[in-house]
């Protein structure tokens, strides 16, 4: 099988990948460019642990034909703060937001395409902007509280 | 067999690609989903063309691509009466990703907003250019070719259209049953009923039944319970994970009221 070369921007780099015929951004993330931080979980687009930013929209790398990012621009977990964590780590560690810690890359990105286009979201918001994501060790308050810790400015940017 | 991608520039040269035997990738998340399963092999048909994702306004209504997102319709003012079918479908990825088009091809429990659009009398473009009703696509799916663009009417009353889900699970459940109801007035009757919905069979369905029940009547507590009373008529609910048949059948009259009550 012939592989396709793939140029795209990752957490504010440009990156090349060998991406094959009917591979999915999920797969080739994780073994192609080694960013494990978006999780595999259902694989059919139900459970959101792949949550990935394209250009800025929160999608599904599970259900996003690797070949189709060329030229676009990605945002993973693994983009998340530098020499000290993002606000939204720090929320979900003082939250403890994150127990088995599966859905929490997803969960992150997720929080993160909201607060980018909304920063001062309600509760509701917050649970609609997570609905398609779950936490399988039903955590979800700590997860909804630690959002709105960042939204409310408790946490300092 | 491996899955093979072909990504074409132009619609027309991915209608004449497509030919009998290869399967279109639209927004991914029916067949991608099926390509991680092993399900789909052999050819796989995408195309990029700026056509698909555009919205324009045309004569009596709209003409939608067929690659326009459940979010980019829920952004855009005109199709305000959408909003309420397209925010109900899926979680924020799935609604940046699932396109209109794809919606159409959709297997239960999924297909709202198909429903809908089959309420509204949408027409469908095919590759070829002809738009054609959408009945006409539900009777064989499987031989509908490439869809491009869906036109659905501009409302004349924006009371005319209204939309119920009835889901287990909030935000984001699938519908156990959704109605779609479509009520026209002329001098305060009702005149072209077209009531579209999920969950009652196989697809995508026009409650006919109800619909003869509203036709020429007055939009009242009366013809509404006849309404509600005849809408499984002539209908086989499917037992599922998610219901029985006869649940189905107990309680969709039940939520057809609701939805025809808020349309008074």
């Amino acid at each position: 099988m012939a592989l396709k070369p793939v140029t795209f921007i990752l957490n504010g780099e440009p990156k090349a990948a060998f991406t094959e015929d009917g591979q999915n951004l999920l797969d080739m993330l994780r073994r192609g460019v080694g960013d494990l931080s978006p999780k595999y979980g259902c694989a059919q687009g139900s459970c959101g642990a792949c949550t990935v930013l394209i250009n800025g929209e929160p999608q599904l790398a599970c259900l996003v034909l690797a070949e189709a990012v060329e030229g676009l621009s990605l945002e993973t977990a693994a983009g998340l703060g530098n020499a000290t964590l993002h606000p939204l780590q720090e929320a979900f560690m003082q939250r403890f937001a994150a127990q088995c810690g599966y859905c929490t890359p997803g969960m992150l990105m997720a929080a993160k395409a909201l607060l980018n286009t909304n920063p001062r979201p309600s509760r509701d918001q917050v649970i609609e902007a997570i609905s398609g994501n779950l936490c399988r060790c039903t955590g979800y308050e700590p997860i909804i509280a630690a959002i709105l810790d960042v939204a409310e400015g408790r946490q300092a940017p | 067999m491996a899955v093979i991608i072909e990504k074409h520039a132009t619609i027309g040269e991915a209608q004449r690609a497509l030919g009998s035997d290869a399967v279109y990738l639209g927004g991914g998340t029916i067949l991608m989903r099926d390509i991680n399963a092993g399900v789909v092999q052999g050819r796989v048909i995408r195309s990029t063309d700026p056509a698909l994702t555009q919205i324009r306004a045309v004569g009596d209504g709209f003409e939608i691509g067929a690659g326009v997102t459940m979010t980019a319709i829920a952004q855009h003012a005109e199709l305000a009466f959408l909003h309420p079918v397209v925010r109900a479908i899926g979680g924020p990825q799935i609604r940046n990703m699932a396109t209109i088009g794809g919606n159409l091809f959709a297997e239960p429990p999924y297909g709202d907003l198909a429903a809908a659009l089959l309420a509204l009398g949408a027409r469908l473009v095919t590759g070829g250019g002809q738009a054609r009703p959408i009945e006409e696509f539900f009777r064989d799916r499987k031989r509908a070719g490439l869809i491009t663009a869906i036109h659905v009417p501009r409302l004349r009353d924006s009371k005319s259209f209204a939309f119920h889900k009835v889901s287990r699970v909030k935000p984001k459940g699938v519908s156990v049953v959704s109605f779609s109801a479509f009520l026209p007035r002329d001098a305060g009757r009702l005149r072209g009923v077209r009531i579209g919905c999920i969950g009652l069979g196989p697809g995508p369905l026009r409650a006919f039944s109800a619909e003869r029940a509203l036709e020429g009547q007055v939009l009242d507590q009366a013809s509404i319970s006849r309404a509600a009373q005849l809408v499984t008529d002539g209908m086989e609910p499917p037992t599922d994970a998610l219901a029985s048949s006869w649940y189905r059948r107990e309680v969709a009259g039940v939520h057809l009221k609701r939805l025809l009550e808020r349309m008074i």
